[in-house]
């Protein structure tokens, strides 16, 4: 072993030219690949939201229903926006005052990407991102509304870091499936979902704003109540909400249970 | 000495995890389903024989003064590629195991192999080396994350094996065992095995 530095340099060149060339054909050969899984992951998370994926099914092939549209959460306006390169971090962003920020999120960006479900060109289900601060981490998921505005199709995170066990029990199916059917507004159309600290009692009131709480995760129990009071707020999808059910013609819910 | 001594002496006989412990880190992190501790066990294998082999096909040009780095080049270079392969290939288990594919790069196990084996010994010995310390890694991986799957939730490859409570079955899942610090545990208990049936791993005092 010679210990020149001409040749130690020259060694040390070629070795990290090889290197570089190795790495970076890696990347640019398997790019297209890895782009394509992404964006089936991304259209999984939604549809696993919308109750209409199945394991094994074509997600392109569902997918052909969805239609995104960008919307302004001030106006509640539909945007004439690319949906598909639409990028969050480069829209305005508002803090959120301390007292209205029930999912501790702090900022929301003004536009939002949302997703219409829609069959023979009518809405059936509109697909909403929210995320919430839970005990340790941002919960971030999917919520599908009906065209009612007000009724839970489903919901699915796709990312959070919650104990195992404990909170992260939001995976769970046999808990997420009580959440169809329930409602998220009541009759005046204020966020009203109610995470109990343990199982909704048979016959309690209003039962279709309550959802059993997982036992020892009272603070991801929190953390997605708040989610839900948030982003159903007007601070989040309240206003877009409203307009839509304007110009879709949807009257008042009927509620069951009134008092 | 031979293939089949290279192969499987790192298996039991001088394990890296076991033995020389080495690499413990990744073990607590991946171990909490068996699909990712075999993943990542195969990574390895293919890391460790890979860079094993090409560091020891250059170990006559490498200078003295920069052979660490130089090591350290080529395995970074082989842990990119199997990450690169892992996201294009197995999307939804390379976004679980996040980081970790990444940080095989800091695992000692891949650096002590070129080091201490690949700097001496020819290419082909050097990738059966590589890949027999790997097959030892795993060997470890495999078997705690066996233990944590099952106990932790009831699973095996994402198969229910004890149903559990919360999804109306009788076995009350050990929360204990999702956490990284049981990894630290089942470690213990296969080393406190292993010394037993084999006391000449013991270390003197």
């Amino acid at each position: 072993m010679s210990e020149s530095a001409g040749k130690t340099l020259t060694i040390a060149a070629i070795l990290c030219v090889v290197c570089s060339v190795l790495v970076s054909s890696a990347v640019v050969v398997l790019k297209p690949r890895q782009l394509v899984n992404a964006d089936l992951d991304f259209k999984k998370n939604i549809l696993m939201s919308t109750g209409l994926y199945t394991p094994g099914s074509d997600i392109n092939e569902i997918f052909k229903r969805v239609e995104p549209a960008v919307v302004d959460l001030e106006t509640g306006e539909i945007l004439d926006v690319d949906p598909t390169t639409f990028d969050e971090s480069k829209v305005p962003s508002d803090n959120i005052p301390t007292k209205l920020d029930v999912a501790g999120i702090k900022k929301r960006a003004r536009q939002q990407v949302v997703y219409f479900v829609k069959n023979d060109g009518v809405v059936e289900l509109i697909v909403l991102h929210v995320a919430g601060k839970g005990l340790w981490s941002t919960m971030k998921g999917f919520l599908t509304l009906e065209a009612d505005t007000t009724t839970v199709r489903g919901f699915q995170y796709y990312a959070h870091g919650e104990t195992p066990g404990l909170g992260g029990e939001v995976d769970n199916p046999a808990w997420i499936s009580q959440w169809k059917g329930k409602k998220v507004y009541d009759e005046n159309f204020k966020p009203a979902i109610d995470v109990l600290k343990s199982k909704v009692p048979a016959g309690a009131p209003n039962a279709e704003h309550k959802i059993d709480g997982i036992s020892g995760s009272t603070l991801t129990m929190n953390g997605v109540e708040g989610t839900f009071q948030f982003w159903l707020s007007d601070m989040g999808y309240g206003k877009f909400l409203e307009k839509f059910r304007a110009q879709n013609d949807v009257a008042q819910v009927e509620v069951s249970n009134e008092n | 000495m031979k293939t089949k001594e290279l192969l499987l002496d790192p298996v039991v006989k001088n394990n890296p995890i076991a033995l020389q412990v080495l690499g413990i880190c990744s073990a607590l992190a991946v171990t909490t389903q068996v699909k990712q501790a075999l993943i990542m066990g195969a990574a390895v294998c293919l890391v460790t024989g890979v860079s094993s082999m090409m560091v020891s096909l250059i170990r006559n040009q490498i200078p003295n003064s920069i052979r660490i780095i130089a090591q350290m080049t080529v395995i970074a270079s082989a842990v990119i590629v199997a990450d690169q392969v892992l996201k294009a290939f197995v999307y939804d288990v390379s976004k679980q195991m996040s980081v970790y594919i990444g940080l095989i790069i800091t695992n000692c196990i891949v650096m002590g192999r070129t080091e201490g084996f690949a700097m001496k010994n020819k290419p082909l010995a050097s990738f059966i080396d590589g890949v027999g310390n790997g097959l030892g890694y795993s060997a470890i991986l495999f078997l705690v994350a066996i233990v944590r799957e099952l106990l932790g939730s009831g699973k095996l490859l994402g198969v229910s094996i004890l149903p559990l409570t919360t999804e109306g079955g009788w076995y009350m899942s050990n929360g204990l065992l999702l956490l990284p610090p049981s990894a630290f545990f089942i470690i213990g208990l296969i080393i406190w095995g292993l010394r037993t049936v084999k006391p000449e791993q013991v270390e003197q005092d």
